[in-house]
């Protein structure tokens, strides 16, 4: 139908931006490791080996169906990284090759030296670490963050166990560096929100919790006068069998039981339910926090690329007119001050959405969503300048 | 409640009870999570019969002689066709996977049907029962709207955030103008010059030129109390006389009236919560408008613009369509 793409360029040639050059292809690279994780006594659950990728290839399909009509295509360039591999020299293959817009999912050591070896006009997505500090000292100009970090999910946690004034925290923290990581985000949410750290233990893990639960559980969690256990066990390593084994009744929160996330199975509301199906019918399994992280990055790129017809596509997705339909109820966009990603985050049950954070009632002069992790004043991250 | 707010309450109710409807109009939800339409009586503004359709319906259109009802019921992959007089289900219609919205050609022969999971729209015969076309449209197809002339057919694509243009007398996709994010709904002006294109997230309705495809003008909309990106336009309805458009707003809870000649916001009503979709009698006196949340229907006296009832229906009420 030449005819017809002819007038529909001319017609969006005016409507859109006249003046602007047509970019046919887009190329956005996937950049990822493989991770050897360690035995969890949880095996109930196969960690997917494509979490992350599929989401990418997600938004990359999705990019590419608006991009028929625009005359623009979109392709992946799919890197994974043998466990030690080197992710700098994977990122400057990359930028040599061409690519200037990366979905980095790698853990943050390895993030940082991908980082570092990216050109000034290169857009790194970071997709798959949580760390807080990428946010803020070891925060970059040319890094964005879709997956949210750990302070944006202890917030979210944190909002709803306030509101429901179930406000004495029990602290369960498990042996990995991780783990001590996000005790550290949920300390931070107890100070930000007026809730109290009643007790805090350490679980050293010398037993098999499938067969002595029952008594090492209540033993471990007695004593102390709290509302509610949060656990801090990033690998799912024993948190699983805690909830109903508790010395008193009370419920589970963290990274098991009621948890915080930024993408789980069972958000359906917002035109969820379709993001949801068109991640089944890709991937053949539910869609993660990581899955969606990358997804959003894709996206993010598409986005830039339909509305200023492949222009400076970098600058629009930071600039104030950026906004993300993200299946979330929200326009998403990126923080001016740490690149990352305001979005609502779910409090999902196994089987449940209990609520979406920025709970009702936790105010902010400008957006609500910047009650859930660092807000600008006060950031440590100087991308910005200040 | 104070004794004078009492009154106030009780003097609104008088008044609408006076001034309901005299013609017995038949109200249809559909129920999304109960895969059930109620069938509101308009004169008591009440809820006389709850039937069992397919699954997940949502969109619901009715012929111009009002004698069918169409319901998309998603999740069951078919259109399904009721006998408004008999209230019974006549049969389905191929409709293509996942049907959510749809639209009637002026003359009730083709059906319009979006296919939100295949990113396509199905063009149904309602007389020969066959699927006569198919187009491809950007991602998550989901309003359809057929102009007052027949001329064209348009599709919004959520993801894509796209009005496409199907130009029905060449059968071809001839045109597609970008909009807003998650373009929910589109409604044709009665004399077919513009369209107004809901975007729920970017918190707009665009109007858009029909001759140029062009948007000429995009609505905003503020409410006392609620953040602006809790305002999320959805549903689009035209008064009679093609003077006053009511907008629902999503999470703001609140239905806009909006001047059609100026663009200007001149209310907004109080309804329940989630507010979807709406439909108007045929006299133009009443509006029902669905609140997914809430899971209840709110009657909005149009002279008035006041809210005087809310109808319990069944869980997340999604399309509203009216017969006399």
């Amino acid at each position: 139908m030449p005819a017809a793409w002819k007038r529909l360029a001319l017609a969006l040639l005016l409507v859109l931006a006249p003046g602007t050059t047509w970019a046919a292809d887009i190329r956005l690279a996937y950049l990822s490791m493989t991770i050897d994780r360690p035995p969890v006594l949880s095996n109930l659950d196969v960690w997917p080996e494509d979490e992350g990728l599929q989401g990418a290839r997600l938004g990359v399909a999705d990019n590419a169906a608006t991009g028929r009509f625009l005359k623009q295509t979109f392709t992946l360039d799919e890197v994974v990284l043998p466990e030690d591999g080197d992710a700098a020299a994977a990122m400057a293959e990359l930028a040599s090759a061409g690519h200037r817009f990366v979905i980095a999912d790698l853990p943050a050591s390895a993030l940082e030296a991908a980082v570092a070896a990216a050109p000034p006009d290169m857009l790194v997505f970071n997709a798959g670490a949580p760390d807080d500090h990428l946010r803020g000292t070891a925060c970059r100009a040319n890094l964005l963050h879709t997956l949210p970090n750990r302070a944006m999910l202890a917030d979210a946690l944190g909002q709803y166990l306030v509101k429901k004034r179930w406000s004495k925290w029990f602290l369960v923290i498990g042996p990995r560096p991780e783990d001590a990581a996000y005790a550290d985000a949920i300390r931070r949410t107890a100070k930000r929100f007026g809730a109290k750290i009643v007790a805090e233990r350490t679980w050293d893990g010398d037993f098999d919790l499938r067969r002595s639960a029952a008594t090492e559980v209540p033993q471990f969690t007695q004593g102390p006068s709290y509302d509610v256990l949060v656990v801090a066990d990033e690998i799912g390593d024993f948190g699983e069998y805690l909830p109903y084994q508790t010395w008193d009744p009370r419920p589970v929160v963290g990274t098991q039981g009621l948890t915080p996330t930024g993408w789980h199975r069972t958000v359906e509301q917002w035109g969820a339910t379709q993001l949801q199906n068109r991640f089944q019918a890709l991937a053949g399994r539910t869609m993660t926090a990581r899955d969606y992280a990358a997804w959003a990055a894709a996206r993010a790129v598409g986005e830039a690329a339909t509305r200023t017809q492949a222009g400076d596509m970098a600058a629009y997705i930071q600039s104030p007119a950026f906004e993300l339909a993200g299946f979330k109820g929200r326009a998403l966009s990126f923080r001016s001050w740490d690149g990352q990603l305001r979005q609502p985050i779910g409090l999902a049950a196994a089987r449940n959405l209990v609520t979406q954070a920025p709970v009702e009632g936790f105010l902010h002069p400008i957006n609500e969503m910047d009650t859930l992790g660092f807000d600008k004043p006060e950031t440590a991250c100087t991308r910005e300048g200040t | 409640m104070t004794y004078r707010t009492l009154l106030a309450a009780s003097a609104v109710l008088a008044t609408s009870a006076l001034s309901w409807p005299a013609a017995a109009y038949t109200v249809f939800v559909s129920n999304e999570k109960d895969n059930t339409l109620s069938i509101i009586d308009g004169t008591r503004n009440e809820v006389i019969e709850t039937i069992d359709v397919g699954k997940r319906p949502r969109g619901i259109t009715l012929s111009k002689d009002f004698k069918t009802l169409y319901i998309c019921a998603s999740d069951s992959d078919t259109v399904q066709v009721m006998d408004v007089a008999t209230r019974k289900i006549l049969h389905n219609l191929p409709s293509g996977e996942d049907p959510e919205q749809f639209a009637l050609s002026p003359d009730d022969r083709y059906l319009y049907v979006s296919n939100e999971d295949d990113n396509i729209v199905t063009v149904v015969d309602t007389v020969s029962r066959e699927v006569v076309a198919q187009y491809d449209t950007g991602i998550e197809p989901e309003g359809m709207a057929v102009s007052h002339n027949g001329r064209w057919a348009v599709n919004t694509s959520e993801t894509t955030n796209m009005v496409h243009w199907i130009d029905t007398t060449k059968g071809v996709m001839v045109d597609n103008t970008l909009v807003g994010q998650r373009p929910r709904h589109a409604e044709f002006t009665k004399d077919d010059a513009f369209l107004w294109v809901s975007a729920e997230i970017g918190g707009i309705v665009s109007v858009i030129d029909v001759p140029t495809k062009k948007i000429v003008h995009e609505i905003t909309f503020s409410v006392k109390g609620v953040q602006p990106d809790q305002v999320q336009p959805v549903g689009v309805k035209f008064d009679k006389d093609n003077t006053y458009a009511f907008v629902a707003l999503g999470p703001a809870n609140h239905v806009a009236v909006v001047d059609m000649k100026t663009y200007e916001v001149e209310d907004t009503l109080l309804v329940g919560q989630r507010v979807w979709h709406m439909d108007i009698t045929p006299d133009g006196a009443w509006a029902y408008a669905s609140n997914g949340v809430s899971g209840d229907i709110s009657v909005i006296d149009v002279a008035n613009r006041k809210v005087v009832k809310s109808i319990k229906v069944g869980r997340y009420p999604w399309g509203v369509a009216i017969a006399p």
